[in-house]
């Protein structure tokens, strides 16, 4: 803890009161990552493809577990999808390591927010903040480590899951049913174009997600697909008027399983 | 040159002290009870929005009596603390303990350099994983901190709460037990009955997972 420690509490009044990013400004401690102009050759684990789409009680979300570097398999069972708060999931592809910190500032921020001012953002509020932490990222994007988050909840202000996709400029724009991103998110997507439509039960919902990340490994060699073997199965959450759940293993297996068995 | 007058530093803390204890006098006061899954911490406090008692972080909670605006400052300073210290490290590294003292040193701080000391009295509770691991603090408005077992309370019927707390209180009780003590204890010290919608009260229950803190409701309260 650097910055005004020698009264041990950052209790600064000129610190905007809700923000925790405005924060960590203040006490110097906000991630930086100082690249030199020149950061080509640089291969930093990238994650790939995650997806999200609208179900009969809301949202879904879910993402493959592969980190690759250049033509190297950096990590098999990376995880993709994260809470983002207890109504709220956020999903990553792109630079690993640069897009994990953001969610955790993320996180972080929602929680500072919720606890200072005693209640919850608007999902609006959410999405249009995650979009300005992209937004903030984009000189680093041109040095090739771009961040593209995903971001769904279920909004207790219209009573129905929502979902919003970004780009690496950090334009923020709400899909209708489904959104996909990462190198493999095209494949999904038309996977996803073909499966949805209204009213899916989470079962249903389920088969649909793993079969589209199934589709999308069989065409993109940085997406991860099952893996029976070793038990490394897609990150599946929804998002329920009951509030954020992750899918237990042994349903996703199962559903793997199936996608497996057809996809071959 | 006019000579200030000469005040004996004696004086001097007496009268703050004096000063912040009557500040505190004036207002309610609260209550922390351990139950068998965590500490329950009661307030009366007839405003439904103005809170008393708030979540610090995972398993930390903060109540606090006197003058709203200056305890909402330190609860708001020990989110920032404690949220900062969490992202710079790990979730497990924000302890109750070292929040307690960061509140400790600052309420000594202002209570001898700023020109008015604050009327606050402020607790910290913290759930552990077992009944024998969670702890209670309490800081007074001088900086003076104490750490508590099984029942503490501040406000201007600390003392009589504490005493009746005491008397009633035995380790594992459920939530509605310590909810019965902990009011019977407000109503012995101000011989009155104080209805439901009364009462402020949340808890740190280590059952509800990684964010222990809950707010109770009226119904809660009314059916314990």
């Amino acid at each position: 803890m650097s910055g005004d420690s020698a009264r041990g509490l950052p209790w600064d009044p000129v610190v905007p009161a809700a923000s925790f990013a405005a924060l960590l400004r203040s006490q110097h401690l906000e991630p930086r990552w100082s690249l030199p102009a020149e950061a080509a050759g640089l291969e930093a684990p990238e994650g790939t493809t995650v997806l999200a789409f609208r179900y009969a009680d809301g949202v879904l979300m879910a993402g493959d577990r592969r980190a690759t570097a250049g033509n190297v398999i950096a990590h098999r069972s990376l995880q993709k999808v994260f809470p983002a708060d207890g109504w709220s999931a956020v999903a990553i592809s792109g630079t690993a390591g640069v897009a994990l910190e953001l969610i955790r500032l993320f996180q972080t921020e929602l929680e500072h927010y919720e606890k200072l001012e005693g209640s919850r953002l608007s999902l609006e509020g959410k999405a249009n903040h995650l979009a300005a932490m992209v937004r903030a990222h984009l000189p680093m994007a041109f040095q090739g480590l771009a961040v593209v988050p995903l971001f769904c909840g279920f909004d207790v202000a219209s009573g129905r899951g929502r979902l919003y996709s970004f780009d690496v400029v950090g334009g923020r724009y709400e899909e209708t049913d489904f959104a996909a991103t990462g190198s493999g998110g095209q494949y999904a997507k038309s996977h996803l174009r073909n499966s949805f439509r209204d009213g899916l039960s989470e079962d249903e919902a389920l088969r649909i997600a793993v079969e589209a990340l199934v589709a999308a490994a069989e065409e993109d060699a940085a997406t991860g697909g099952p893996d029976l073997q070793r038990g490394i199965y897609p990150n599946v959450v929804v998002i329920s008027p009951q509030g954020y759940r992750e899918m237990a293993q042994e349903r996703v297996a199962a559903a793997a399983r199936r996608a497996m068995g057809e996809a071959r | 040159m006019t000579v200030p007058f000469y005040v004996p530093p004696e004086q001097l803390m007496k009268d703050r002290a004096e000063y912040a204890r009557k500040g505190i006098a004036r207002g309610k006061s609260i209550a922390a009870v351990e139950y068998a899954d965590g500490i329950l911490l009661l307030a009366e406090n007839p405003s439904g929005t103005l809170h008393k008692i708030g979540e610090i972080y995972d398993r930390i909670a903060f109540a606090g009596v006197g003058k709203y605006s200056e305890f909402e400052t330190l609860r708001v300073a020990g989110i920032r603390h404690a949220d900062l210290k969490g992202y710079a490290y790990s979730r497990s590294d924000v302890t109750a303990k070292s929040l307690a003292n960061a509140y400790s040193h600052a309420l000594g701080r202002i209570f001898t350099q700023e020109v008015k000391p604050y009327e606050v009295g402020i607790m910290v509770a913290e759930v552990g994983d077992l009944p024998e691991d969670s702890l209670l603090f309490k800081v007074t408005y001088d900086g003076a901190l104490t750490a508590e077992d099984d029942v503490a309370a501040i406000g201007g019927q600390e003392e009589q709460l504490a005493a009746h707390l005491r008397e009633s209180f035995r380790p594992g009780a459920p939530l509605a037990e310590a909810i019965r003590w902990a009011i019977a204890a407000f109503e012995a010290a101000s011989s009155r009955t104080i209805g439901p919608e009364e009462w402020e009260a949340a808890v740190v229950d280590r059952t509800l997972g990684r964010r222990a803190f809950r707010r109770l409701t009226a119904a809660e309260m009314a059916g314990s």
